[in-house]
């Protein structure tokens, strides 16, 4: 019943010039979503990736189990020195994280163009 | 949906993980004919969601053989929903998540249900059945909340 979660990575550079990689969310984020969120971050290197973009621009339905996901990718990117950022989430997720306290891990833009501009 | 009568819709979802989405979509269909605002309709699908997964997961421990009934009551300014299961009740009150104590692993990452659905609706309640079964939650959401 839940689409699957399909994943992806792109590695950008930002206008100011820093790398960035941008994992890029298709389907629903529920508890069958391990593999595509933390497994597509887990295929990032440690050493050379240092800003992390999260793209849901495609996603319909997080759960909560879902944005447990999304909190264990945010305990192993702060645990390596990583930054998170994420944009494309509806008005709902944005409430939603916001009220779950993603936002104080996690700064969340309405664009990707947004969101690399002020990396 | 101009009359004063409640209207029932039920609904009996599979104890399998995804099916919640039926319910969050009857919800949605059932509000919007309601006339309640998209906003408000994202919040309920998620407490419903929510709701049943719990129903689900917890109460009837993932065994195919109960399901969960949702029953969606539609009165003149409100929707009320009851998501039944076969489990013997929530015990613990809603908690609000604490981040930090997440990051710092001293919480799991998970446990957030109860929290976003009496975070998104007007009135949430746990109720546990009787006869150690039956337990459901009940979920009211009001058309008039911060109508403009």
């Amino acid at each position: 019943m839940q689409t699957e979660t399909k994943s992806r990575v792109d590695q950008l550079t930002s206008p100011a010039g820093h790398p960035v990689a941008v994992l890029r969310f298709e389907g629903d984020i529920a508890s069958t979503s391990k593999d595509a969120v933390l497994g597509a971050y887990q295929s990032l290197s440690k050493s050379s990736t240092k800003l992390v973009l999260l793209d849901f621009t495609k996603v319909d339905y997080i759960n909560s189990s879902g944005i447990a996901l999304v909190i264990q990718l945010l305990i192993e990117a702060a645990n390596a020195g990583q930054k998170v950022y994420a944009f494309g989430l509806s008005a709902h997720f944005t409430k939603v994280f916001t009220m779950v306290g993603i936002t104080k891990y996690a700064e969340l833009f309405p664009s990707e163009q947004l969101a690399l501009a002020a990396l | 949906m101009t009359n004063t009568k409640s209207t029932t819709v039920e609904v009996r979802l599979p104890s399998r993980m995804g099916y919640e989405k039926v319910a969050m979509s009857t919800a949605a269909a059932v509000a919007k004919l309601m006339g309640f605002r998209e906003d408000r309709i994202e919040d309920l699908k998620t407490a419903v969601a929510e709701a049943c997964i719990n129903a689900i997961e917890h109460g009837n421990r993932l065994n195919e053989k109960l399901s969960v009934g949702v029953v969606l009551s539609a009165g003149a300014d409100e929707l009320e929903v009851k998501v039944i299961d076969d489990g013997t009740g929530m015990r613990k009150s809603p908690v609000k998540p604490d981040i930090d104590r997440k990051m710092h692993g001293e919480e799991g990452p998970r446990g957030m249900g109860m929290f976003l659905i009496q975070a998104l609706v007007d009135e949430a309640e746990w109720v546990a059945g009787t006869d150690g079964r039956s337990s459901y939650v009940r979920l009211v959401i009001r058309l008039d909340k911060d109508a403009a």
